[in-house]
């Protein structure tokens, strides 16, 4: 049985790779966040250039995310022409102008606000895209639990998510076994079967699933009670990196383009957009 | 000087949800440094003093409890499970699910985490115990990349960097081929020289533990400590017998010959055994007397032709693999982990799709039949009947497979009733399931594949965690329904089984047939046995101890042991 990989994470040794987890978590956190707060089309580009720059000097290779990056790109699209059926004057309410390009009919006027608010709207996504990539294609899951518990989240919280990882494969494995074995006895949860049907004999094969996942929980929550798991308020984190220089910098960085983006949105523009119309 | 460090006086438990209670009035003293084999049959409780030990009693399961245990002088009641796994380090018998860590640094270091250690510390210590367990070279490995008996080494290391006084082992065999049980008690061994701890191993496949010495064996029977000896003088008693607990393979063929074991002959080990000459003439003569070989003519009835399967195009799992099944045979696949075996089967039944080749089903290409087309001429009986079972009364799960096959009310409840009866479940066929023992739930999932009526039957590790007698049981139902025509094809670890009851072995390394044939042929040659983690039966060195050949000395136990069973019937 193949590993089902939850989290792409690409083994190799770049400088990015060997900063901390606690690190990687903390810096993905900032510029999202950086990213969120504002759609001024030239930080949002400034940013999108950023994240590039470090997906390439962590090699990312964007192929094996092929996949996903069609995704994202359909997704984008249909958002795109979405917004424009859904809100066509938008661009003009936000930005006070109204320069008319096409008419498609009476309501549906194209005009270059309502392009450009939704080119911000893009470039945002695009300048957080490469960014979620990245973290999830370096971060190494062991390390993930422990990052979050560095940002204060309750260890407990942290074991169940590192747990879930574990286990994940080992379920959808029973899920496969149960499955197959439930089709050979003439069950049918393929598309030949009407769909009360497969609903159904879907809800058959949990019965079994809950079952068979229940003997496993009793079995590791006992193996950690054993191992003195729950004793303290704290635990430590054996796949914790210790934070180094470049960890400090990198932090420090990221902190640096949070103050900036803030002060751009609050004390240079004052407002979410960037109008280029007056 | 003996300083006890585990007395049960007068210990009695009973869990809450049972009326009875599960041990009774246990008398037990354990002595630092010692090493004993706790042996029982499922449900004698066994199990219930491990528990007792490492404080899942009363912990996390409650209970009535009275008289006292104390281990190092303190009663275990007023500790708790953290202070006692200080003390009491347990390997619990699923290696896979207790490896709570992502990868092997992570999960030895599991207990070092709960106690705060500083990173530093904690990465000495797991080297050290990684070092000591030979696993250093996979710290970054997780556990899907592990073998069960590398896991159980992970297991072992994260216990003992606790530095623990006591090791508890429950059922360290029960998930590991035959060459990985004889390292994994070699381990034990040799881990107890090191540290000096006292090691406690709950186990009933006594022969495979006392491959390396012990000094005492406790027999539980019904909550009771009914047997405390030295190996040899058990091994001299009837009493392992009575109790249902399996005597190793070489006192079976001395008894068989009518050789009266005694103490003084060190039975408990096949190398220390002291044979008298007229004794060994016995055996011989024994043996000379049940040497027929067993003639097998049957028609073929599946054909594997060059099946070719890897799951990601790379790896391949199965290579190149012809091979046949015979009519009314009873077939032992056999092999190490990953070897294939279960690939294999899945392919016959058409849970994955063979890469090249062609099965053949009475000379008729299977190749493009349904999983459900399939299933009714070949069923397949998962290990863990908990996967298989989905409906909550047993006649409806028995009569699952022909409803959805539309097949008529009426004929369904015949079928139904029919193997019901077969499998001994008729009185029960308005029970709901929840209130079978585990055995009984395999013999519904075994009933669910029967009364579909297939050409062929398999079987995954049928008897998989089955102490003797229910081993027994399952197998003698097993062999009936063979004698009834029923082609049966068993995937298994265990060699006795194979011995006993298979009348031909397909044995798979690296996912190529390796060898097939005769059983008798297998656990006596070197070759065979070491490509495929396989370990001889102590039936060979009983042969060179008499100066006879290994392979027929096999098949004369085998000829007797059967003809034996048939008496009895």
């Amino acid at each position: 049985m193949k590993q089902t990989k939850l989290f792409s994470y690409e083994d190799k040794d770049t400088i990015i790779h060997r900063l901390s987890g606690l690190t990687k978590l903390i810096c993905f956190l900032l510029l999202t966040f950086a990213a969120m707060f504002t759609y001024d089309i030239r930080v949002l580009a400034l940013l999108t250039l950023f994240s590039l720059f470090i997906a390439r000097i962590s090699q990312l290779s964007f192929r094996r995310y092929r996949i996903v990056i069609i995704y994202l790109v359909v997704f984008m699209l249909f958002n795109f022409i979405l917004n424009f059926i859904f809100a066509p004057n938008y661009g003009v309410e936000l930005f006070g102008t109204r320069h008319e390009l096409f008419t498609f009919t009476t309501g549906y006027v194209l005009t270059v606000e309502q392009l450009f608010y939704q080119l911000c709207k893009i470039v945002k996504y695009i300048s957080i895209m490469p960014l979620g990539l990245l973290f999830f294609a370096t971060i190494e899951p062991s390390e993930f639990a422990s990052s979050l518990n560095g940002i204060k989240v309750p260890y407990k919280a942290c074991t169940v998510f590192s747990l879930a990882l574990r286990y994940f494969p080992d379920i959808q494995r029973d899920y496969t076994n149960i499955s197959l074995a439930q089709q050979a006895r003439g069950v049918d949860t393929s598309k030949k079967a009407s769909l009360k049907n497969r609903i159904r004999n879907n809800a058959k094969i949990l019965l079994p699933l809950i079952f068979s996942t229940l003997d496993r929980v009793e079995l590791i929550t006992n193996a950690m009670e054993l191992r003195g798991y729950g004793k303290y308020k704290q635990r430590t984190w054996y796949s914790r990196r210790p934070l180094m220089r470049n960890d400090y910098l990198a932090i420090a960085l990221c902190v640096l383009i949070f103050i900036a983006v803030l002060v751009m949105r609050f004390a240079v523009t004052k407002s979410m957009f960037y109008n280029p119309f007056i | 000087m003996k300083e006890p460090i585990i007395e049960f006086k007068d210990f009695t438990f009973r869990y809450e949800a049972q009326k009875q209670p599960t041990l009774k009035h246990i008398d037990l003293t354990i002595n630092k440094g010692e090493k004993v084999l706790i042996v029982g049959l499922s449900g004698s409780g066994k199990s219930t003093i491990g528990n007792c030990l490492n404080g899942l009693i009363p912990f996390v399961y409650g209970g009535d409890m009275s008289g006292s245990l104390k281990i190092k002088g303190r009663e275990t009641r007023e500790l708790s499970i953290p202070e006692l796994s200080k003390t009491v380090g347990t390997v619990l018998q699923d290696a896979d699910g207790q490896f709570v860590g992502l990868n092997v640094g992570e999960d030895i270091a599991f207990s070092l985490e709960n106690d705060n250690v500083e990173l530093s510390a904690m990465k000495k210590a797991v080297t050290k115990m990684a070092k000591l367990v030979d696993m250093e070279a996979y710290l970054e490995q997780s556990p899907l990349e592990l073998s069960g008996g590398q896991k159980q080494r992970v297991a072992l290391a994260g216990v003992l960097v606790d530095d623990v006084d006591i090791l508890l082992f429950d059922e360290p065999l029960a998930n590991l081929d035959p060459a990985t049980g004889k390292t994994a008690i070699d381990l034990i061994d040799q881990i107890q020289k090191t540290t000096g701890s006292t090691v406690i191993i709950i186990e009933h496949r006594l022969e495979d533990v006392l491959y390396r010495p012990v000094d005492r064996i406790i027999l539980i029977d019904e909550g009771r400590v009914v047997a405390d000896a030295a190996p040899d003088q058990l091994l001299a008693s009837d009493i392992l017998i009575q109790k249902g607990i399996r005597e190793p393979l070489y006192l079976s063929a001395c008894k068989f010959a009518g050789i009266n074991i005694k103490e003084q002959m060190h039975p408990s080990v096949i190398t220390a055994l002291q044979l008298s000459v007229s004794d060994k003439d016995r055996l011989r003569r024994w043996a000379i007397a049940h040497q027929v070989n067993p003639a097998l003519h049957l028609k073929e009835l599946l054909k594997g032709e060059k099946l070719h399967f890897s799951y990601d195009g790379k790896k391949t799992i199965i290579n190149d693999v012809t091979f046949m099944i015979k009519s009314g045979e009873m077939l032992a696949i056999i092999g190490k982990n990953g070897a294939g075996k279960s690939t294999l089967a899945k392919l016959l039944v058409g849970f994955e799709k063979e890469d090249q080749g062609d099965i053949l089903l009475g000379g008729r290409s299977i190749k493009e039949d349904s999983i459900f087309e399939r299933g009714q001429k070949i069923g397949i009986v998962l290990q863990n009947p908990n996967q298989m079972i989905c409906n909550t009364m047993i006649f409806d799960e028995v009569a699952y497979g022909l409803r959805n096959a539309k097949i008529d009310e009426k004929e369904v409840k015949e079928r139904v009733y029919e193997a019901l009866k077969i499998c001994g479940l008729y009185e029960f066929r308005n029970w709901p399931i929840s209130a079978l023992s585990y055995g009984q739930k395999k013999r519904v999932t075994i009933a669910s594949i029967l009364v579909m009526k297939p050409q062929i039957m398999i079987l995954d590790e049928p008897t998989a965690g089955q102490d003797y007698r229910h081993y027994t049981e399952i197998m003698d139902f097993l062999e009936k329904l063979n004698k009834g025509g029923q082609t049966i094809v068993m995937i298994t670890h265990d060699m006795h089984l194979m011995l006993e009851y298979c009348d031909r072995c397909l044995t798979l390394v690296d996912g190529q047939i390796y060898f097939e044939g005769m059983p008798s042929k297998v656990l006596v040659d070197e070759k065979i046995t070491l490509k495929a983690n396989l370990k001889k039966t102590s039936l060979y060195d009983l042969a060179l101890m008499i100066d006879m050949e290994p392979e027929a000395f096999t098949q004369s136990y085998i000829n007797a042991e059967r003809s034996m069973r048939h008496e009895t019937d």
